[in-house]
């Protein structure tokens, strides 16, 4: 099968999205929604790592149990930074403004994205706010974790709220614009011939984000501006101390932050949708499920903010509603990954990168979702909350989840992106070591969650240690495995070999024009005449 | 290392069988799901010469028998859930209260006999102790984890904890809600003893003013007399005798006087507007601090 992939087609393009330019201003001032897509790539990578690091020094203080920083305060600005860092310059963007950037034009069979200036205009909005932010970190940091509770962020925080709060306002107007520009992609350009239900999930799962992404994102955009108006103007809105209301603050974050949640995992559900057919040469089971569990998840995710607030001070009644509505959002998600099994089913799997990283990302986002029902089951709940099982839990689904998904992805479309291959086996030895580094870091913080240690604690009681220790020593491997793909996939952009059009005998529009794409995409438009996923099954594989 | 968490009130061991039955929920689907994956990628790899037949193509059925087994293993454990976090929060009448104020970085405690202690609670066993709690500026959170219970305490308004501890001992209290710089050290302990010996701690010790003496002493400084007549008979305002668990007829509604109304009508007494009296309350908001406040309450609850 490895074989397959270059005898199809070794004729590499002459003229590519790639060749069509070189200069700085051909790439800095480009429209060409594939171009956009690298500077992307570029931008987010460097946060990855970025926010990693700060991780890593998190993990290395914990090894003592008086921690090995020197104070608490440069302990709660790196757990800050790598909060606000991952989630609003790398999780919520990751998928959509690379891969989703990259693709919808080429799945929809289209030339461009509908709005290519508004497109460009997103990554300079998003760069912007990633300078505003590391100005807030360079010029002292932020203390108050991701999360800004007043009034401890309002009024008693010594750190750079407003520079931070400002950095999130730009990067949620960036992405907006994007949300908007895959709205509008999908209902205008598609291919003749493509319905919605012949449309790829990833699709789907990308416009089901965008809604998200344009309902709620407004609504923490106006939360940071009043928590700003608050800091700089003393106007009373979340501190009791000038006739404000603390718990309110929570309210409008969470009404943004967990359909967030959703805005990461739907594309990395889309990502995994595409890569679980193709390497099992089956159409995906229960197409229509899959599609209306991401509209499901979309809508109800709206309405599960409340369980953020469960020992907070919140009525008992409306703790009642939301834990009951929680579980109703976790109904979707396990749809889709009874589906994921279903289609592997009687099909003829093959195990390259991207299958090894999406079947990572189906056991540990199972993890991470099953531990959820724990923190929605109210009682227990209260035992959980603000202790390292609840960051177990969410890194398993946001991390283990999304990331996965991510590498699973940019694994998966690599050839057609870079017009390269990669070393396969290096990739597997990859998702391979992720997938123990993962587990070997975050399994522990269950049962030390359990025990009662709470979270963003820079010292802790020393009978915690034995379990810090190994999670540190997890994350050890985990960096290792994280810092594998850029230098395999770093070195195929020089010395890969070039890739054929159908790498891996996937269906769908992008694979139907060479690897790189030609600056337009496809030499005629494509006409669209049955449903995505339609594998012819096993005779092809079977012949190699 | 011990991975074993000491279970000290009856709700722990309650909490504790409702994560043993998540936990086994959760293995039997991991096993599940990692047990058809691990048998398909055997059974079905690539190159594997078993016969595949023609795969299923209607799917309803099997779509919805799964949501709908989804759906009533959810429902039953958030009944579960439920039903045990309302008894969880609902303390019973008789439940002896301490009052306790957090504060960056360090917890205050105040008996009702007034002795003071910071950073540990001295608590009665087989008795239900209920902490009324308050917070002198940003949002911390009251956490033991050997009673698996915890909650925020927020500036600005009255949160209250209640739990019946069973076993004598000393325990951890952490702030599991992140207050700045010395969320790490707000750290203490409870230490929970035999009721005659709680009572014996409660005589030792330098001991002040009682919390009710104390209040009384606040209700006199501000002059509320004034208006409210001494003892709280009534006068111009309305009398606050008997006040505290009755019903208040609002200028629009009814409300039950608990801790949380008391302190609304002493900082915002324009919020909630007792029927038949006029609006000249003024707002003590600023005069008197959080520890003078809970006295000034402890006062207004001991008028008969």
């Amino acid at each position: 099968m490895k074989g397959a992939a270059v005898t199809v087609g070794i004729a590499a393009p002459q003229e590519s999205y790639l060749t069509d330019g070189t200069t700085l201003k051909s790439w800095l001032f480009t429209t060409d929604h594939k171009r956009i897509s690298l500077l992307y790539l570029a931008t987010i990578t460097f946060f990855f790592f970025i926010g990693g690091f700060a991780a890593a020094l998190i993990r290395y203080n914990l090894i003592l149990p008086e921690g090995v920083l020197d104070s608490p305060e440069t302990y709660n600005k790196l757990f800050s930074l790598h909060g606000v860092v991952m989630v609003w310059f790398f999780l919520v963007p990751a998928v959509p403004v690379t891969l989703g950037n990259f693709l919808v034009p080429l799945m929809l069979g289209a030339r461009d994205l509908a709005f290519p200036r508004l497109n460009l205009l997103s990554w300079y909005l998003f760069v912007l706010a990633g300078l505003v932010a590391l100005y807030a970190l360079v010029a002292g940091g932020v203390d108050t974790g991701w999360t800004f509770y007043t009034p401890l962020s309002s009024f008693y925080s010594n750190g750079h709220v407003v520079a931070t709060v400002v950095a999130i306002f730009i990067a949620g107007f960036s992405s907006i614009a994007t949300g908007l520009n895959f709205i509008i992609s999908i209902h205008k350009l598609r291919a003749p011939g493509m319905t919605f239900y012949r449309m790829p999930v990833f699709l789907w799962s990308l416009y089901a984000t965008s809604v998200i992404l344009v309902l709620a994102t407004p609504v923490l955009a106006m939360t940071l501006l009043l928590l700003a108006f608050e800091r700089i103007f003393r106007i009373g809105v979340f501190d009791p101390a000038i006739g404000g209301d603390p718990l309110l603050f929570q309210h409008l974050f969470w009404f943004y932050s967990h359909p967030a949640v959703y805005v990461m995992i739907l594309p990395g559900f889309g990502v995994i949708s595409e890569i679980i057919p193709a390497f099992s040469s089956k159409q995906l089971f229960g197409y229509k499920f899959v599609v209306w569990a991401s509209i499901a998840i979309a809508v109800i995710s709206f309405l599960v903010w409340g369980h953020h607030m469960f020992v907070a001070g919140t009525s008992l009644y409306s703790a009642l509603v939301f834990s009951i509505l929680s579980y109703m959002v976790a109904v979707p998600s396990a749809i889709k990954v009874f589906n994921w099994i279903g289609t592997m089913h009687k099909g003829w799997i093959r195990f390259d990168a991207p299958m090894l990283y999406a079947i990572g990302f189906i056991g540990l986002f199972t993890i991470g979702g099953l531990t959820g029902l724990f923190v929605a089951a109210l009682a227990a709940d209260v035992h959980l909350t603000q202790t390292y099982f609840v960051v177990a839990h969410f890194h398993y689904v946001m991390v283990g989840g999304m990331v996965s998904a991510f590498f699973a992805g940019l694994h998966f479309w690599w050839p057609k992106i870079t017009g390269r291959l990669y070393p396969e086996i290096w990739g597997r030895v990859a998702a391979l070591i992720i997938f123990i580094g993962f587990n070997l870091t975050f399994a522990p913080q269950f049962l030390l969650g359990y025990l009662g240690m709470p979270r963003r604690y820079h010292s802790y009681a020393a009978e915690f240690q034995v379990l810090n220790v190994l999670s540190s020593a997890g994350a050890t491997i985990l960096a290792v495995g994280y810092l594998l793909p850029l230098a395999y996939l770093g070195w195929s952009l020089f010395y890969g070999r070039r890739a054929a059009a159908n790498p891996w005998r996937a269906t769908g529009l992008e694979w139907t024009t060479p690897s790189p794409p030609p600056t337009e995409n496809f030499s005629t438009t494509p006409v669209v005449t049955g449903p995505p996923y339609q594998y012819p099954c096993t005779e092809a594989v079977r012949n190699e | 290392m011990n991975f074993t968490l000491p279970q000290a009130t009856v709700d722990a061991r309650e909490v504790d069988a409702l994560i043993l039955a998540l936990t086994l929920a959760s293995l039997a689907v991991l096993a599940l799901v990692f047990g058809l994956m691990a048998r398909y990628m055997v059974k079905y790899r690539a190159g594997s010469p078993i016969d595949r037949g023609k795969p299923p193509q209607k799917t309803w059925r099997l779509e919805i028998s799964w949501t709908v087994a989804t759906l009533a293993a959810f429902f039953g454990l958030f009944i579960w859930g439920a039903d045990l976090y309302v008894r969880l929060f609902q303390p019973p009448a008789n439940a002896l209260q301490i009052y306790v104020v957090g504060k960056q970085w360090m917890w205050k405690v105040e008996h009702p006999g007034g002795q003071r202690e910071i950073n540990t609670l001295h608590i009665p066993i087989r008795q239900p102790v209920q902490l009324v709690m308050t917070s002198e500026d940003v949002i911390h959170d009251f956490s033991v984890p050997a009673f698996r219970i915890k909650h925020d305490v927020l500036p600005g308004r009255y949160e209250t904890l209640w739990f019946t501890v069973e076993m004598a001992g000393v325990y951890h209290l952490f702030c599991t809600q992140l207050c700045g710089e010395g969320h790490a050290s707000m750290i203490g302990q409870v230490v929970a003893m035999e009721p005659e010996e709680y009572e014996r701690w409660l005589g030792g010790g330098a001991k002040g003013e009682t919390f009710v003496e104390a209040g009384a002493d606040v209700f006199r400084r501000h002059g509320c007399a004034g208006c409210h007549g001494d003892q709280g008979a009534g006068g111009i305002g309305p009398a606050l005798a008997g006040l505290y668990g009755a019903q208040v007829k609002l200028t629009d509604g009814i409300v039950k006087a608990d801790e949380a109304y008391l302190r609304d009508c002493i900082m915002t007494p324009q919020k909630r507007r007792v029927a038949g009296y006029p609006e000249i309350m003024p707002s003590f908001a600023g005069q008197i601090d959080e520890e003078h406040l809970l006295k000034l309450i402890a006062y207004i609850k001991s008028l008969k």
